[in-house]
């Protein structure tokens, strides 16, 4: 019944031709990392060792670390901490940021308190938790949980207010109750500001989870910063620093992988070119 | 509820007002001013206006999404209370779930009213069939046209077996040759499917080629109704377009849309 003009799909194995060759983003982003690695081996060799340090020295300093077994002590004991704190973020962030943006109420009572929370200098936190949860593992978990879950339950709050209302509507045509609405509507509606959510929380409870170590300074990567800096190793201090920022590239590199897995539509709708 | 009453749709004096908060000011906004009329089963009726007449408020107070502030709803004899599986509602902008295929799509009302395993599955695929998107069943929105998006809609509505077909303006977005398509399928597949048809329209010959009865509004409230006396089954639309009773009709509907004082 349908003409068929209109019925008409680009076939998927079409092959259009390409206007220009392209270098990946990927090789760019090497060549870069290169360039700057290249430049501080360079100009970092003059600087008194004590004041600075160069790749060269890291990396013979991070060859070391791995031989002794120190550093993946260190980085399991750190990834413990940070897999607890950063799990328990994402498992109670994006639920009760959906109720935020859902209830007019629970947004009056406790948006205030997210907000406020989110702004809070934590560090200042630190050494009261300490006393409440001693120098173990439990205040890391903590400390990580409390940086990692206020921009996770504000993105996912700020997504719902961003869901159309018309989206709604479709669901309560269809006699859905506020919970299938939430779930089937809202919740896919927002995903794309969760996983923003999620990234930038990566950031934050890498930070967290230094910064708990170096008041603690017993164990994990913030530990083995904190000892070589009091020694005046800059060289060991900085293979921590780097594997940290390694990390957190890679985080949040899978947290991408994961959006894309799980909301593939996003991709198409905001014509992200990823890879 | 007997046979009688099955896809009739009446509203009895029903009025809505909206108070809104302009510039700290609180304004009262009067949407439908006492607004009666009655739809038998089966019939086509189309509500055309200009912005702001109230047309697709009388819409969604038919769907439930809006309560009257005064007055009486019912479908197939029923008191109107909230949005029910006896009224299936196609959209402005067709609004499909972008996470879900077509398919999925169909089936989402499916779901929500109770249908499981291979029925739902077999059901969105006789309906995406009846809209002639069998083949397109798995794509996502975004790979669909906007003609192709509406027919989703509809599928959508269709599926769970309303009793009417409330339609927004659900052709307004698509280019003309598309939008003619579309109204010659809705119109086919009414007379295969019997549901009786409520349609927010501002196109002119829109509101003519589809209906049995035109209800032109202004204002808030009813201005004039218009049968339309064009034979059914309507054929080619595109002939019909040049005959004299279309010509006809469509005068009478603008010279009542064009006649009263603006009220504004």
């Amino acid at each position: 019944m349908a003409k068929s003009d209109s019925m008409t799909l680009p076939s998927a194995d079409e092959d259009i031709p390409k206007l220009k060759r392209e270098m990946p983003k990927w090789a760019i982003t090497c060549m870069s990392m290169g360039l700057v690695i290249a430049g501080w081996e360079f100009f970092g060799r003059d600087v008194n060792p004590i004041f600075g340090s160069y790749p060269s020295a890291i990396a013979s300093a991070f060859w070391v670390l791995v031989k002794n077994g120190q550093l993946l002590a260190a980085l399991s004991q750190s990834l413990k901490a940070f897999v607890v704190g950063y799990g328990l973020s994402v498992l109670i962030g994006v639920p009760l940021g959906l109720l935020i943006g859902r209830s007019r109420i629970l947004e009056a009572a406790i948006g205030v308190f997210i907000t406020g929370a989110y702004a809070m200098p934590l560090v200042a936190l630190v050494p009261l938790l300490v006393l409440w949860m001693g120098l173990g593992f439990a205040v890391k978990a903590c400390v990580v949980f409390l940086m990692a879950v206020f921009p996770i339950i504000i993105n996912t709050w700020l997504g719902v207010r961003a869901v159309p209302k018309t989206l709604i509507e479709v669901g309560k045509s269809f006699v859905a109750s506020d919970f299938t609405i939430l779930r089937r509507i809202v919740l896919p509606a927002t995903i794309p500001y969760i996983m923003a959510g999620i990234k930038l929380a990566v950031g934050r409870g890498v930070v967290a989870m230094v910064i708990a170590e170096f008041f603690t300074a017993i164990s994990g990567l913030g530990a083995i910063i904190i000892n070589a800096a009091n020694a005046f190793d800059t060289a060991k201090m900085f293979v921590p620093v780097i594997v940290l920022m390694v990390l957190a590239t890679l985080l949040n590199s899978f947290v991408g992988f994961v959006e894309r897995k799980v909301a593939p539509w996003q991709v198409e709708l905001s014509g992200r070119d990823e890879g | 509820m007997s046979d009688a009453v099955q896809g009739q749709v009446s509203m009895a004096d029903v009025s809505k007002t909206f108070t809104l908060k302009v510039e700290g000011k609180i304004q009262v906004v009067q949407a439908l001013k006492s607004v009666s009329f009655d739809v038998k089963q089966a019939e086509i009726v189309t509500l055309i206006g200009p912005s702001g007449c109230g047309k697709t408020t009388a819409l969604r107070i038919l769907m439930g999404l809006e309560t009257a502030s005064r007055g009486r709803v019912s479908v197939g004899g029923k008191q109107v209370n909230g949005c029910g599986y006896d009224r299936g509602l196609v959209f402005q902008h067709a609004e499909l779930l972008p996470w879900l295929t077509a398919a999925q799509n169909v089936m989402f009302g499916l779901e929500m009213k109770g249908m499981r395993g291979g029925e739902l599955k077999d059901t969105a695929q006789r309906y995406l069939e009846l809209v002639g998107l069998k083949d397109a069943a798995n794509r996502r929105p975004y790979q669909l046209s906007g003609g192709m998006k509406q027919r989703v809609g509809i599928a959508r509505a269709l599926a769970i077996d309303p009793e009417v077909l409330l339609m927004d303006e659900p052709f307004g977005a698509l280019d003309a040759q598309t939008r003619e398509t579309l109204q010659g399928e809705l119109l086919e597949i009414q007379a295969r499917t019997k549901k009786t048809i409520i349609f927010v329209t501002h196109d002119l010959d829109e509101a003519v080629l589809l209906a049995d009865r035109i209800i032109v509004m202004r204002g808030g409230s009813i201005q004039e109704t218009i049968n339309v006396t064009l034979p059914r089954p309507r054929g080619d639309l595109g002939a019909l377009r040049g005959t004299a009773d279309f010509a006809a009709a469509r005068y009478k509907v603008w010279k009542a849309l064009h006649s009263a004082e603006a009220v504004h």
